[in-house]
């Protein structure tokens, strides 16, 4: 049985996603996307999954939908607001709907109903003999909390260390990239 | 079930406490600091005047007290002013903005660390309404959010200024959070603890981060690392210090509501109390920005000099009153660097918005990402050989190097004026 806590946080996230859609103002539509944003980091916390939360919140709501609300205001769209949709435009939106619920049936139906394992002292303690005694993730899991925020580090330095550095140079990529090109267009508007 | 109700109970009683009786009132006192200090510094006298109101009960005088009341006087000012809603404007989003950027403010709150734990009828309470693992980057992310309340408000406002206003805070503040996150990476390093109750009660045992001159109770010089870490902490410091001046839009950096361009920037359509929730909203970021500096850099509650565990041990009975010292101890320096604020305020004058990007994109981001590098080799040093560190030490300065070439070459030639 999840917590009220879940329902409560899945409600505001399910609310803030159909008036994504339902809104008629851009404007509505991106502060509803900031709404389910931070119902989903809701949900992370009930996880006990801070630091997602966190940097969903972060990353997310504190900066890439401000960008999205920076550009939606200058561009001030008026006729958005007073175009309705096409069939075809509403076709395309429920196919992918379609699509996505099928794919979500398909992993649920074949992922065993186990239950997790509650976070109590025993398993923590538990979990704490894969790490090395004297580390900060042994410590805090044997005084009884949930160290997220370094297991995730752990992990990402570990096990997904090459990924990382590969994710690192494309980012490193495309930021070059964008200046190159906003260079670019600049120095021909110039002449 | 009455575990539940207790718990319940006295998490209640934590957030009124800080929130409403703490953080709260510093907003109004600060303000009447500020309005003060500038007295002072401009050789004025400043509000003196408002006192207890004897005169309304039938008495001859007041009783003028440092005009300490003057906040309540704003106060009621603001709250029985003309509400004026401007028929052209957004109604939804032009009620919404002023929540929104003193919502987030307070909710802040919640991660700071106001004193050591207090014991009452042997139960152990923390000082802290919530102790989660990720307090400054908690702050950070709920702080981010107040950038909504700006950005709508200008934009909800539907007249030119004030969304002139709103773009601009909206830009300084994204730009802003950038050198704030990588300036503190530093400070997280050193600690290897994203919990802000920890990092205190680190910095009481073993000294500030920025005064590391006592060990274990007792005051004497720092190891090697330690002192050398002054290096970047300092960096950090200052770089955080000024990122903090920027995000909450104060002098030097309010360009968001330059008088001058801008008739009142993002707030120019606000009247009677929505207009004192921007005020609030401004001072509250700024008691959070302060209350986040003493934590990080300052060692929050603690008293120093290796006196806090005398301090905890002092008890009154079962009562142990060292804790609410402790919080005394807190306010009195957040106090002090609320000062240090307004006295920036009143002598530095106001940026030239390119001069604020430039700063934020070219020397900061930077200087913070360079001073990240440092604080890992001093902190890896005793581990690696001598030959490894003259490596790093080497890559570092080209780096340095490289870095403050480009952004020399980056910065286009002054153009000559008269051709």
């Amino acid at each position: 049985m999840p917590s009220y806590l879940f329902w409560f946080f899945a409600i505001i996230t399910l609310i803030g996603g159909i008036s994504v859609i339902a809104m008629r103002n851009p404007v509505s539509s991106a502060m509803s996307v900031v709404v389910s944003f931070v119902g989903l980091a809701g949900l992370f916390v009930g996880l006990s999954s801070f630091f997602a939360a966190i940097i969903q919140i972060l990353v997310y709501t504190g900066a890439i939908m401000v960008l999205f609300l920076f550009i939606i205001m200058l561009l001030d769209l008026k006729t958005e607001t007073k175009r309705a949709p096409s069939i075809a435009a509403i076709a395309a939106g429920l196919s992918l709907v379609i699509a996505f619920t099928i794919q979500l049936v398909g992993v649920i139906t074949h992922t065993p109903n186990k239950q997790a394992p509650p976070l109590d002292q025993a398993a923590l303690t538990a979990a704490a003999e894969n790490f090395p005694a004297d580390s900060g993730i042994a410590s805090a899991l044997t005084a009884g909390t949930l160290p997220d925020t370094k297991l995730i580090g752990h992990t990402l330095f570990t096990d997904y260390n090459f990924p990382l550095q590969i994710l690192g140079l494309l980012l490193l990529v495309s930021t070059i990239g964008v200046v190159v090109l906003s260079n670019k267009s600049s120095e021909k508007e110039n002449h | 079930m009455t575990d539940i109700i207790i718990q319940l109970l006295i998490i209640v009683t934590k957030i009124v406490f800080f929130t409403f009786m703490v953080l709260l009132p510093l907003v109004p006192v600060s303000v009447y600091f500020e309005r003060r200090f500038c007295a002072v510094i401009q050789d004025r006298v400043g509000p003196n005047r408002v006192g207890i109101p004897l005169t309304l009960l039938g008495f001859k005088k007041d009783i003028p007290i440092l005009g300490l009341f003057q906040p309540v006087a704003d106060g009621i000012k603001l709250l029985l002013k003309e509400d004026f809603t401007p028929s052209y404007v957004r109604t939804t989003y032009y009620w919404l903005a002023p929540a929104l950027t003193v919502i987030p403010a307070l909710i802040t709150v919640c991660v700071i660390p106001f004193g050591s734990p207090i014991s009452i009828l042997g139960h152990q309470e923390q000082l802290l309404i919530a102790d989660i693992g990720v307090g400054p980057l908690f702050v950070f992310a709920v702080s981010s959010l107040a950038v909504y309340g700006i950005t709508l408000a200008g934009w909800s406002s539907n007249s030119k200024y004030p969304f002139i206003g709103g773009v601009r805070s909206t830009a300084q503040m994204i730009s802003y959070e950038i050198s704030l996150g990588l300036s503190i990476i530093p400070v997280l390093l050193y600690y290897g603890e994203l919990n802000l109750g920890h990092i205190v009660q680190h910095q009481a045992d073993h000294g500030w981060l920025l005064l590391p001159f006592w060990q274990d109770g007792k005051i004497g010089l720092p190891d090697a690392t330690t002192a050398l870490y002054m290096i970047p902490a300092v960096i950090a410091f200052i770089i955080f210090t000024v990122s903090i001046f920027a995000e909450t839009n104060r002098t030097p950096f309010d360009l968001p509501e330059c008088e001058t361009e801008l008739v009142g920037g993002y707030h120019t359509e606000y009247s009677s109390m929505k207009f004192a929730l921007f005020f609030m909203g401004e001072y509250a970021a700024m008691v959070i920005g302060s209350a986040l500096i003493v934590t990080l850099f300052l060692g929050g509650w603690s008293v120093g000099f290796g006196l806090d565990s005398w301090i905890n041990g002092l008890h009154i009975g079962d009562f142990q009153i060292g804790g609410i010292l402790h919080i005394g101890v807190f306010v009195a320096k957040l106090i002090a660097f609320i000062l240090f604020f307004i006295l920036v305020r009143w002598t530095v004058p106001r940026f030239r918005y390119d001069q604020l990007m430039k700063l934020g994109w070219v020397v900061f981001f930077e200087a913070a990402l360079i001073n990240v590098f440092l604080a890992a080799l001093i902190l890896a040093a005793p581990e690696l050989g001598s030959a490894a560190i003259a490596i790093g030490a080497v890559l570092l300065l080209a780096v340095t190097a490289a870095v403050i070439w480009v952004a020399k070459i980056s910065e286009p030639a002054p153009k000559a004026l008269r051709v």
